[in-house]
């Protein structure tokens, strides 16, 4: 922690525009036939090496949905670990971005956690909407909430990039969107406070901290706050969940990203009356479910987002 | 019904909505059962207008979960899943708007009217 402090303070501007251009050169992807996906990757993300901090996130695993779209939600969980377990590169963890199950049961939670444990990895997790049905969200904080913050908001550090997971799915309001409200974005501007503007900041909430598609509730209603305490950093990325597709933007230094569900896929915007479970053709689902893999290289000061649908 | 495109939706539901206010006003003073169907993240009709003592039944017609939740706090169902339904009687005349928790850009309101027409609005 402190070799990673004494690093960054000697960090040239030079080097916080290195960190700014890193952000966004991750992923390549495209659309194609509606559905978003990531066709492979760019420069030196390709060869990861040991001594870089690599990531895993998970997102809408959705256990216990079992409508047209996937009946089957729990297989395709197991599928996506056996994934993971399958990597040439072992993730040092998983972040898991909310909306583990599908109606916050305790049975749902234990599936998810028998499957999930299936890695071996410490998990950090944030709660979805589906994971808070409960009125004092109960189920979810005896679960993960141990030394979390209000709803389950915390942050910790990992090879010197600095991570904070964000609850932006309770307590919300009619015609709203998403919302962190007042509390959380104090601890946040605290939590801030004092760091070396070239530490990598890596935020994960679920609902995306972006305006993705209002009309659907896919924005955050105070997320500028946030942004604008994270503004002054040389690189920020901000992993979310939610929309079950992938979506990219990059805002100054900070890249927004969205990761699959490993359960169904939804529409994109405005593509169907509304954001509901889309029935693809069978042979088609696994190919718009999957996992994200980020990769931190501190030599290169570079973060490599990769996409895996659970099939090609 | 479910394939039949938004717009055309819409208008049955109006139509049925009509029906049922002319139902209510041809009955007077008894209140009947009111139902509001939630189908593609909407709640349908949105706005409905009832006489106090009504039960309203909202049915979830999706493949994802919605909650009726009252903005004031006064109800909120559990998550209801595909088909579920819930049901609250509306005794005071007011408007009471409700909101689905999980999806709070999905909205609707229950009108409760004075029981006679010639006094309401006190």
């Amino acid at each position: 922690m402190t070799s990673d402090h004494g690093e960054a303070r000697g960090v040239s501007r030079r080097k916080i525009l290195e960190c700014m251009t890193w952000a966004g050169a991750g992923v390549l992807w495209t659309i194609a036939g509606g559905v978003p996906r990531s066709i492979g990757i760019i420069g030196e993300a390709a060869a990861v090496e040991p001594s870089g901090l690599t990531f895993l996130q998970i997102s809408d695993s959705h256990v216990g949905f079992d409508k047209p779209a996937n009946p089957n939600a729990i297989g395709t969980l197991e599928e996506a670990l056996s994934k993971i377990n399958a990597l040439a590169v072992k993730p040092s963890f998983l972040i898991h971005t909310g909306d583990i199950t599908h109606l916050s049961k305790p049975s749902e939670f234990d599936d998810a956690d028998r499957i999930i444990s299936q890695a071996r990895l410490d998990v950090h997790y944030v709660p979805g909407e589906h994971d808070v049905l409960d009125e004092d969200v109960k189920l979810y904080r005896d679960r993960y909430g141990r030394g979390t913050k209000g709803a389950g908001w915390y942050s910790f550090d990992a090879n010197g990039v600095h991570f904070i997971g964000l609850v932006n799915v309770v307590d919300l309001k009619a015609g709203g969107l998403g919302n962190l409200g007042n509390e959380q974005l104090e601890w946040l501007e605290n939590d801030l406070k004092g760091r070396a503007t070239s530490t990598p900041i890596v935020v994960f909430a679920h609902i995306p901290l972006w305006s993705v598609y209002p009309a659907w509730g896919w924005e955050t209603e105070d997320a500028a706050r946030a942004l604008d305490y994270l503004k002054r950093f040389g690189s920020v990325t901000v992993l979310n969940g939610h929309i079950h597709q992938i979506m990219q933007k990059v805002e100054g230094n900070v890249t927004f990203h969205t990761a699959m569900s490993t359960a169904f896929p939804q529409p994109a915007p405005g593509t169907a009356p509304s954001p509901g479970p889309l029935k693809v053709a069978d042979d088609k689902l696994r190919s718009v479910l999957g996992i994200t893999d980020v990769t931190f290289k501190r030599g290169q000061q570079r973060l490599a987002i990769i996409d895996e649908p659970l099939q090609r | 019904m479910r394939t039949i495109k938004l717009g055309m939706r819409v208008v049955t539901a109006l139509a049925v909505a009509a029906l049922a206010a002319g139902a209510l006003a041809s009955q007077g003073a008894p209140a009947t059962d009111a139902e509001v169907q939630i189908d593609q993240y909407a709640f349908l009709p949105p706005r409905i207008a009832v006489k106090p003592g009504t039960t309203v039944t909202w049915t979830n017609e999706d493949d994802a979960p919605h909650t009726v939740a009252s903005s004031a706090k006064l109800f909120k169902s559990k998550a209801l899943d595909t088909s579920d339904k819930f049901s609250f009687t509306f005794t005071t005349p007011g408007v009471y708007e409700y909101f689905c928790s999980l999806h709070p850009h999905m909205t609707g309101a229950i009108v409760v009217e004075a029981a006679t027409g010639s006094s309401a609005a006190q």
